[in-house]
């Protein structure tokens, strides 16, 4: 019985392989018609040669490329940027975050890149199924070609030499000068900021909260003028599931607004630090204040799920007070008196006319590494 | 005109398989694609491997009969490319911006769409040789792969005669087509 299994498939094969004679592949046909079994090992035999075909001949495109591919770098036609090194791997990623971080500036100022580096990945904020919503040195890179001629023509107060590590977005908490933002935007040694108008300061690092994933900043620059009274407050207590939200961003070089709802009292992963809202965020966004509708900040915008869309996170308002206090308390930088301000002027007006008030006190936040 | 001529007779050389078009391909083409996945975050290997996808998908389809190239093989290998590799950033959730669009790109949806069929249908045809286990993976291997004739792996594989091979061949053949159409969808 078997043996005529093989002589039946060996028959299929000739018969698809086009090997037949002029009679055998009439009987063959004949039999096919006759026998519905026969027919459905045919058909389901050309199927399985179309798939095979198709696989060997992807078999060896691959392998000839690969080839190719070996051949014209071992000729040094090609580069792979490993070439003159013996460590291949270790400088490859070298290579990569030195584009993406400048890790290349120092040696200490590597080591201590690398630490901090460390430190952020392993932070429970910082999972791969999120991504912080500051933006990579490559991208502020790429913006500054995009306009090359305009940032050339006013000159930036980024110290020369500096490399623009990353940015994000920061709000005032104080008209003094204060801002605030996201730990993981102010990757580098020093900051400039940026508001609306295209005016830029000088900002200095005052202090670096990771746990909370909380910054301040203050404007260090002659050229500032204080505003006058901030126009939000900062919400003391929780929010409620469902509040219509909307934040303004920089995600871009120029303020961006957008508008969701807060979708859960717990971050991700059930985290108590954050909430969940449905909102759309980009890289840049990242430090920017969440109002709700009365204008009142009830969040730092700071994380989005990397693997859902419109899914954003943002540290509480209430953690604000808890690390200036904290702050206070250690001494350990001085804050002059910082007050916040709780109570919101923006009650009840329209959207337009909350945002016109607003926008002056939210600021593009570049970190440089010196 | 001569460029074009040019052009089509690489595209003939690489359906082909012949090496020297598939060398020109590499050398015209290979830098400027990895210097745009450099600049996006990905490494020399990301570079190395996403350009062999767009020359995949290049090569199977200059092989389809009715196949026309509707812009230079440069755009079309550059907008493969920068396709993938946005695909892969998405994936991997390494998303960044993207304004950096310096070369000349064309609508290449439905191709992806089409290699990522193939794709699929490789992954399960090269899953279910690997769960097939030796001699029987080599053995068709030989004969579909390598296309050799039944003489030669009796010779290869010890069989007494040809017969035996074919013997070997055939429960060997029966067991893959069983693991491959277990997986895959016959309604796709």
């Amino acid at each position: 019985m078997q043996m005529d299994d093989i002589l039946l498939q060996e028959a299929i094969e000739r018969y698809l392989n086009n090997e037949m004679s002029e009679q055998e592949r009439a009987y063959f046909e004949g039999l096919r018609t006759s026998t519905p079994e026969i027919d459905q090992l045919v058909v389901e035999h050309a199927m399985f040669q179309h798939e095979m075909d198709f696989y060997a001949s992807r078999r060896r495109i691959k392998s000839q490329l690969h080839d190719t591919y070996n051949n014209l770098l071992q000729q040094g036609i090609l580069q792979d940027g490993a070439e003159k090194s013996t460590g291949g791997r270790i400088v490859q990623l070298f290579h990569r975050y030195k584009r993406v971080t400048g890790i290349a500036a120092a040696v200490g100022g590597a080591i201590a890149l690398v630490i901090s580096g460390l430190v952020v990945y392993f932070s429970p904020v910082n999972n791969n199924q999120l991504v912080q919503l500051s933006k990579d040195i490559e991208v502020i890179k790429r913006n500054q070609q995009y306009q090359g001629k305009l940032l050339n023509e006013v000159k930036s107060k980024i110290p020369e030499n500096a490399r623009l590590i990353s940015g994000g977005t920061g709000f005032l908490i104080d008209t003094r000068g204060y801002l605030l933002t996201n730990a993981h935007v102010l990757k580098g040694t020093g900051a400039v900021v940026i508001n609306e108008k295209g005016e830029e300061f000088n900002a200095a690092i005052l202090h670096i909260d990771q746990q909370r994933d909380l910054a301040i900043l203050k404007i260090d620059d002659p050229e500032y003028e204080p505003l006058r009274s901030l126009p939000y407050g900062i919400r003391k207590g929780k929010s409620d599931l469902g509040e219509e939200i909307f934040t303004l961003g920089y995600p871009r070089n120029d303020i961006v607004y957008g508008e969701g709802y807060l979708s859960s009292r717990s971050g991700f992963n059930s985290d108590t630090l954050t909430y969940q809202l449905q909102i759309s965020a980009n890289p840049g966004n990242s430090g920017g204040p969440v109002f709700n509708r009365q204008g009142e900040i009830i969040g730092v915008l700071s994380t989005r799920q990397a693997q859902a869309e419109g899914v954003a996170f943002a540290v509480k308002s209430g953690f604000i007070y808890s690390m200036l206090a904290d702050v206070k308390k250690a001494g350990t930088a001085d804050l002059d008196n910082i007050k916040i301000n709780n109570r919101s002027t923006l009650r009840g007006l329209d959207r337009k006319d909350q945002i016109t008030r607003i926008e002056n006190f939210v600021f593009f936040v570049k970190a440089y590494q010196k | 005109m001569r460029g074009d001529t040019n052009e089509q007779a690489l595209l003939k050389g690489l359906a082909s398989n012949d090496s020297r078009a598939i060398e020109a391909l590499y050398k015209d083409h290979f830098g400027m694609v990895q210097s745009y996945i450099l600049q996006n975050n990905g490494s020399y290997d990301d570079a190395r491997d996403i350009f062999q996808e767009a020359m995949i998908a290049l090569y199977e389809k200059a092989q389809s009969d009715n196949f026309v190239l509707t812009c230079q093989i440069k755009t079309y290998v550059y907008s493969i490319c920068r396709r993938l590799w946005l695909k892969r950033l998405q994936q991997q959730g390494r998303f960044s911006q993207s304004v950096e669009n310096l070369e000349e790109t064309v609508g290449v949806e439905e191709e992806i769409e089409d290699h990522e069929k193939r794709n699929a249908a490789f992954a399960i045809m090269d899953r279910a040789l690997g769960s097939l286990g030796e001699p029987c993976k080599s053995l068709l291997e030989g004969y579909y792969i390598q296309q050799k004739d039944m003489q030669q792996l009796a010779a290869m594989f010890g069989y007494t005669n040809a017969d035996n091979a074919k013997n070997q061949k055939y429960k060997c053949l029966m067991r893959l087509k069983k693991l491959f159409f277990s997986q895959y969808n016959i309604g796709e």
